[in-house]
């Protein structure tokens, strides 16, 4: 049985008398420790599959099943990186975290057993150093490493990154992305992330998800990335199963599936 | 602004004796004495203070020479401090009646705002919290608020008058309806703006509603509800002058409004200097509050 299921997901909304169906029939099963990427144009509810998983958004139809239990509601066990960080602004790097770590694990850890937790996560992304500092005070690249901070944190049975780089300017990205390969090498959680960037979902993911385009939007094609770990970028510029892959997803995003408005 | 202001007023540094001596002998240590400290620092405060002082020197000097004029209807301002001298030196004067000093009026004043703004801190908190999370009370209440904050505070008085058949509840009424509707409109958007980030973020740690209340919407809205808060003392003062003359007994606006009926105006012209600091203090202290609560980010 998979570990994460999406089950016939189809969500629509309503607004003003019209109904939009965004997602229609989308079906998904995710192994514990995969890192899966879902890609597709702007507008085509990738984000909304991501919202439905972390239970921000409720599905009209199907539902999802993680270690075999409906998810209901979001919950701490579904750990989202959002796209523009959404730290506190009023907090600090620390407290950012220690909210997490305080919420999640009160009760379970003594509170010594916390602050070391909160500081090996900020560790974990290489950001100790400024745990004492306000979001303002510190650059997006940043920023986002204490996003993914307070997530881990949470110990979380699935990570969600909804475009954790796509504020990013590209060497901070590259760099951002390293972190993110190394921390999954090394704790092997299971994460799916949002993107629109084909490298970096080629880099970075054990299987790629394509998304058709909207209305009634649902998955397109499954893309398994058969490239041995620890991948570097470097090495990869000219490796064959990395560039069908790439090409492979270029195919559908532009060829089988552009995006409306380039198509009309 | 404070800020700017005292940034183009910092002392551009002149050239310094020192520097002479450094240049002489170059691995000598620069020397600071105290003195220099004490200039420099001292350079700094006239630097600061030169502008507004020159500018009230002038304008009290331009006053003077207007007013001058045997056939000026208003004293000048050597004529105030002569005139009215007894009031000026004698703020904490106890007499009997309405016949006490300054500070005693303002007081009186103040203690009439204090009972007004605090009441309508809590109501216009309270119910800005109330229109900022409800949709429904939003959309029963905003309209009704929307009339009712356009009323001049002064109309309320008679009514206000009529329903407590006294001056000092009625005064502390005026007070209140009229700062309520800048805290409450204020905290009602505070809250609307919170981010949807912030919201999602305490779904995601599953926040109860008081943790939710204390850890994102507070701190999320303090600065919008200061805004509020200073919007509301500010009309406060505005309006219990003007009830005050309306309502007699001890108070700044009787003081003023006796005042012109025994044709002092010297008296008047002390009066409104008193008003205007008092004024300046209570924004100034709201906004030093409002300053320390959100760690700078709100506007000074």
């Amino acid at each position: 049985m998979a570990y994460l299921k999406i089950d016939h997901v189809g969500i629509s909304f309503q607004r003003g008398g019209t109904t939009t169906e965004v997602l229609r029939d989308v079906n998904l099963s995710i192994e514990k420790g995969e890192y899966v990427s879902i890609i597709g144009h702007s507008g085509c509810g990738k984000s909304t599959v991501l919202n439905i998983v972390a239970g921000l958004l409720e599905p009209s139809q199907g539902g999802v099943l993680l270690e075999g239990r409906a998810v209901s509601g979001p919950g701490p066990d579904r750990a989202v990186v959002f796209q523009n960080h959404s730290l506190l602004p009023w907090l600090t790097v620390r407290e950012n975290v220690e909210l997490a770590v305080n919420k999640v694990f009160r009760g379970q850890k003594s509170k010594a057993e916390r602050r070391d937790w909160t500081r090996h996560n900020l560790e974990l992304v290489h950001m100790a150093h400024a745990e004492n500092k306000r979001p303002h005070e510190i650059s997006g690249g940043m920023k986002q490493r204490v996003g993914i901070a307070r997530a881990l944190a949470m110990e979380p049975k699935i990570l969600l990154l909804d475009e954790p780089f796509g504020a990013l300017d590209a060497l901070t990205r590259a760099h951002l992305q390293d972190q993110v390969m190394e921390i999954h090498s090394r704790l092997g959680n299971t994460i799916i992330m949002i993107t629109h960037d084909v490298d970096e979902a080629v880099l970075l993911s054990d299987r790629i998800v394509m998304m058709t385009n909207g209305p009634a939007a649902t998955i397109g094609e499954d893309l398994r990335v058969d490239l041995a770990r620890p991948r570097k970028r470097l090495e990869l510029v000219g490796n064959a199963t990395y560039n069908d892959a790439r090409a492979a997803v270029l195919e559908f995003l532009y060829a089988r599936h552009r995006a409306p408005t380039l198509a009309a | 602004m404070v800020h700017s202001a005292r940034v183009v007023a910092l002392p551009t540094p002149k050239v310094a004796p020192p520097a002479q001596s450094a240049v002489l002998h170059p691995l000598a240590p620069k020397p600071v004495s105290v003195l220099s400290r004490a200039v420099h620092i001292g350079k700094g405060i006239v630097t600061q203070l030169a502008a507004p002082v020159l500018t009230i020197a002038f304008l009290l000097v331009l006053w003077q020479i207007l007013a001058s004029s045997p056939t000026s209807a208003l004293p000048s301002p050597l004529k105030v401090i002569d005139e009215s001298w007894e009031i000026i030196i004698h703020p904490f004067k106890v007499g009997n009646g309405i016949d006490q000093g300054l500070f005693w009026h303002v007081t009186a004043s103040l203690v009439r705002v204090g009972y007004g703004y605090t009441l309508a801190a809590f109501v216009g908190i309270g119910l800005g919290v109330l229109l900022g999370q409800s949709t429904l009370a939003m959309r029963g209440l905003d309209p009704v608020f929307q009339v009712l904050r356009t009323i001049p505070p002064l109309a309320w008085l008679p009514l206000s008058l009529a329903a407590f058949r006294d001056g000092q509840p009625s005064a502390i009424f005026v007070i209140f309806i009229t700062s309520v509707w800048p805290i409450l409109i204020n905290t009602s958007v505070g809250i609307r703006n919170i981010p949807q980030d912030y919201r999602n973020v305490a779904k995601v740690l599953r926040l109860s509603p008081i943790e939710f209340f204390t850890r994102i919407m507070v701190p999320a809205t303090v600065p919008h509800m200061f805004t509020g808060l200073r919007i509301g003392i500010g009309l406060s003062w505005l309006a219990i002058v003007a009830a005050e003359m309306l309502i007699g007994g001890v108070g700044i606006g009787f003081f003023i409004w006796d005042a012109w009926n025994s044709s002092l105006i010297s008296d008047i012209i002390v009066a409104l200097v008193y008003v205007g600091v008092v004024g300046f203090l209570l924004d100034r202290s709201i906004a030093a509050i409002g300053h320390l609560l959100t760690r700078g980010t709100a506007a000074q």
